[in-house]
């Protein structure tokens, strides 16, 4: 029985039947049931990534070569250790934003909601499933269009410029990494990840994919300093798009391009890496500076994500020269903060809710009001300080670890500046959280479901601060940082 | 955004050069894949080796790309459109035009997709002819009544993406891979699979063109 | 430098020409018209170097490539153009409005 049930093919059923883009169809012609058959098209789609993982865990990488013809021809979906890392976060929050929306959209928004959520979900999947450059370009367009559909739900003035802003980005994004395709293609005579991997060669049209590609996918995961749409957009969209963008929609291009680093770029032996470390270091500080000086809770969440993504970059000056453990740190920091962030902006969406506004310095005592939720920004504050035991600090610490092997001093400094900066801004938020303030406010009543989800999904940052020796084991299947050889 | 045009020119004439250099530096002849496709290409079903591409060879991109217009569909409907509703009385060159071209943009259409499996053609050239006609109808000043808004024209929006993805799943039921056609077969189910991607992809054009959501029954307009 | 390469340099052009006229313009149509003429600029680039295999059929995969491309395009294309027009609709003109932060 157990056999048969690690026999089904995951892979196909993650992406395309009967989830989620059946899901998403059925949403659309029969809006009426578009809450229940969303949330357990969600349910079943954490099914299918825990029967992958067992999958993966017993066999070894998934490969299947749709239509049969096999790269260079046709195309590959390949599914191995981080893969599957990326295929959790995006199950697990994916699930947790379902249950709050079940809570948040009143029905004609729900409506408009969910099947751009099941769409935008059968995106995710099909890209951290697939091996083909082209074939991720078009889920890359998939997922940006609807990523920035959902962010124009609201439909007011600032939602609809936020919106404005992040599809010219993401377009011109897409655009970009298409031209360093269209480069590698006609240099190499594949589209497929691995066989480039075998072919590629120092050289200019190389060279020129590296740049576009690059700067590509920088702008879509908003490394600074391309980062300039990321804040409007994140933080007028409504709350459990919000934690969708933040937590997988950047993350989906940072794992494009450390992919692509790990099998075709990084052994080419160019400085880029250096730079990405760079532009990280910056982030990191430059985002919690921001942060700092915010007024309005959501834009404080939103530059908060702009000096997390920071962190992920770091890893590249020191996962090239050696280490495993740096890009172990990067694929821990990508889930812990997927989960965290995503909790803080269910909490804020609930804090919105009661109160009707999100300035930081009127939260009126929400300590006593709305226990689960202050609970939930706090615990999902601790990960994002990098305070143990959560996430978080697991990757920190092994970032930190990769770095003084290395005598990466500065690096070091960063990583503790940041932490230093990020414990700024939390605590100015629950400070005021325990506050009282001088006039009454009027409130709402927050739905059990919205309070829950954010709980659980901090909860879950924290748990995997117990987790690390099995989470790192199971990303390593696959060896997909060991492909990294030094060069000398 | 950058507005000194100054600093702007010479980061640009850099980029220029440098992706020229990178363009020039690529070598005179490269197959490409051509050699391989021409090998597969009778077992594809088709011999248009582009249309072999599009359905058999790549076609896990094609279906990801209906899907992309039901996305852009969704998107548009759920701003809530642009109200075209107003009926326009049409000039009576752009009405007499209308009624001759479109029933010849339809049989266009219709041609398009049987040729595409021999000679330049396909799912996807017929579904922008229809689509033209979709929007030179509503150009026109032709609006479709309400009924047919509602049901009718969401299933042959989703019909595409619909049709496209229990393909697979069948396929993957009988040849045990994902949209791997039996050669034998492959043609007419090519054919149909095109058929049905033609009409929903020419109703998903006109429908983003006229932007506005179809009136639900359940909800006020 | 055969025709192939001409056509590609051209396609070069045209990205670059795009991307100056994106940064530059504030009106949203240009910015979305300078996006699609970028993407035609990739899109000749493909088709162009396709013809380089040495015989008389050239490399269908870069068609079918930019087949694709295109419908992805209109679409992208479609949701921008009514995004401007919501946007126009609530703020009165066609452009970002400029940040207050940054």
């Amino acid at each position: 029985m157990i056999q048969m049930f690690v026999d089904i093919p995951w892979a196909i059923v993650l992406i395309l039947l009967p989830l989620p883009l059946a899901g998403a169809i059925f949403c659309f012609l029969c809006p009426g049931m578009a809450r229940i058959v969303g949330l357990a098209t969600t349910f079943a789609v954490a099914l299918a990534v825990a029967g992958l993982g067992w999958q993966i865990h017993d066999n070894g990488v998934y490969y299947h070569p749709v239509g049969g013809w096999g790269a260079p021809l046709g195309i590959d979906l390949y599914a191995d250790g981080l893969s599957l890392l990326m295929l959790a976060a995006t199950a697990l929050v994916g699930l947790g934003v379902s249950v709050y929306s079940t809570g948040y959209f009143r029905d004609k928004d729900s409506a408009r909601f969910w099947p751009l959520w099941l769409c935008l979900l059968a995106a995710l999947n099909a890209l951290f499933l697939s091996a083909d450059i082209f074939n991720l370009y078009v889920t890359l367009e998939l997922m940006g269009l609807a990523a920035v559909a959902l962010a124009a739900l609201p439909g007011g003035r600032d939602a609809l410029s936020g919106a404005m802003r992040y599809l010219l980005a993401t377009l011109l994004g897409s655009i970009a990494y298409l031209f360093g395709v269209a480069l590698l293609y006609h240099r190499f005579g594949s589209v497929d990840i691995a066989v480039l991997a075998s072919r590629v060669e120092p050289s200019p049209a190389v060279w020129a994919a590296l740049g576009l590609i690059s700067a590509g996918l920088l702008l879509k995961t908003a490394l600074f300093p391309l980062h300039f749409w990321l804040p409007p957009a994140h933080a007028s969209a409504p709350a459990p798009v919000s934690a969708l963008l933040s937590a997988l929609v950047v993350k989906a291009s940072f794992y494009i391009l450390l992919r692509l680093w790990l099998t075709i770029f990084g052994p080419l032996g160019t400085g880029v890496d250096l730079l990405f470390g760079l532009l990280g270091a910056a982030a990191v500080l430059w985002g919690s500076l921001q942060a700092l000086r915010q007024t309005r809770l959501k834009l404080l969440i939103a530059y908060s994500t702009v000096a997390q993504i920071g962190y992920l970059f770091l890893a590249f000056p020191l996962g090239t020269v050696a280490g495993a453990t740096a890009w172990g740190a990067a694929a821990y920091l990508a889930l812990s903060h997927a989960l965290a962030k995503a909790a803080m902006f269910l909490a804020a969406g609930n804090l919105l809710h009661f109160a009707g506004h999100d300035c930081i310095t009127n939260l009126d005592r929400v300590v006593q009001r709305l226990p689960l939720t202050a609970g939930a920004f706090a615990l999902a504050g601790v990960s994002i300080m990098g305070l143990p035991p959560s996430g978080g600090f697991i990757g920190k610490w092994l970032l930190l670890e990769a770095a003084l092997v290395q005598g990466r001093w500065d690096l070091v400094a960063v990583v503790i500046l940041g932490g230093l900066l990020a414990a700024g801004y939390i605590f100015k938020v629950l400070g005021y959280a325990f506050t009282q303030t001088d006039v009454a406010q009027d409130s709402k009543k927050v739905p059990a479901s919205m309070e829950w989800a954010a709980l659980l999904l901090a909860s879950a940052a924290i748990l995997l601060g117990f987790l690390a020796p099995s989470v790192l084991s199971l990303v390593d299947i696959g060896a997909p940082f060991g492909i990294m050889e030094v060069r000398p | 955004m950058i507005r000194n045009r100054w600093l702007l020119f010479p980061l640009l004439l850099a980029l220029v050069l440098g992706l020229s250099y990178a363009v020039l530096s690529l070598p005179d002849q490269a197959a490409g894949l051509q050699k391989i496709a021409a090998d597969k290409i009778e077992a594809s079903g088709v011999s248009n080796p582009v249309t072999a591409v599009l359905l058999n060879f790549r076609g896990y991109d094609t279906l990801l790309e209906t899907v992309v217009l039901l996305v852009a569909l969704l998107g548009v409907w759920s701003l809530g459109g642009t109200d075209l509703r107003r009926e326009i009385a049409p000039g009576p060159v752009l009405d007499t035009l209308a009624r001759l071209l479109v029933p010849v943009l339809i049989l266009v259409a219709a041609y398009l997709l049987w040729i595409g499996a021999h000679a330049p053609g396909g799912a996807f050239q017929a579904g922008a002819v229809l689509g033209a006609a979709g929007v030179l109808l509503l150009l026109a000043g032709w609006r479709p009544r309400a009924a047919l808004m509602a049901w009718p024209v969401r299933l042959v929006i989703v019909a595409g993406p619909a049709v496209f993805m229990a393909m697979a799943a069948l396929l993957y039921g009988l040849e045990g891979q994902l949209l791997e056609y039996p050669p034998a077969k492959a043609g007419t189910l090519i054919l149909v699979l095109e058929t049905v991607a033609t009409v929903s992809i020419g109703a998903t054009l006109a429908a983003l063109f006229l932007g506005c959501r179809p009136p639900n029954k359940k909800e006020h307009s | 430098m055969s025709a192939e390469f001409q056509y590609a340099l051209v396609g070069v052009g045209l990205f670059s020409l795009g991307l100056y006229a994106l940064i530059v313009h504030a009106h949203l149509l240009r910015k979305i018209l300078a996006l699609n003429v970028m993407g035609t600029g990739v899109f000749l680039l493909l088709v162009a170097l396709a013809r380089r295999t040495g015989e008389a059929q050239p490399d269908s995969v870069p068609h079918a490539m930019v087949i694709t491309g295109i419908v992805v395009a209109v679409s992208a294309t479609a949701l921008a153009l009514t995004l401007m027009l919501k946007l126009s609709g609530a703020t009165g003109r066609a452009e970002l409005p400029d940040e207050e932060q940054e």
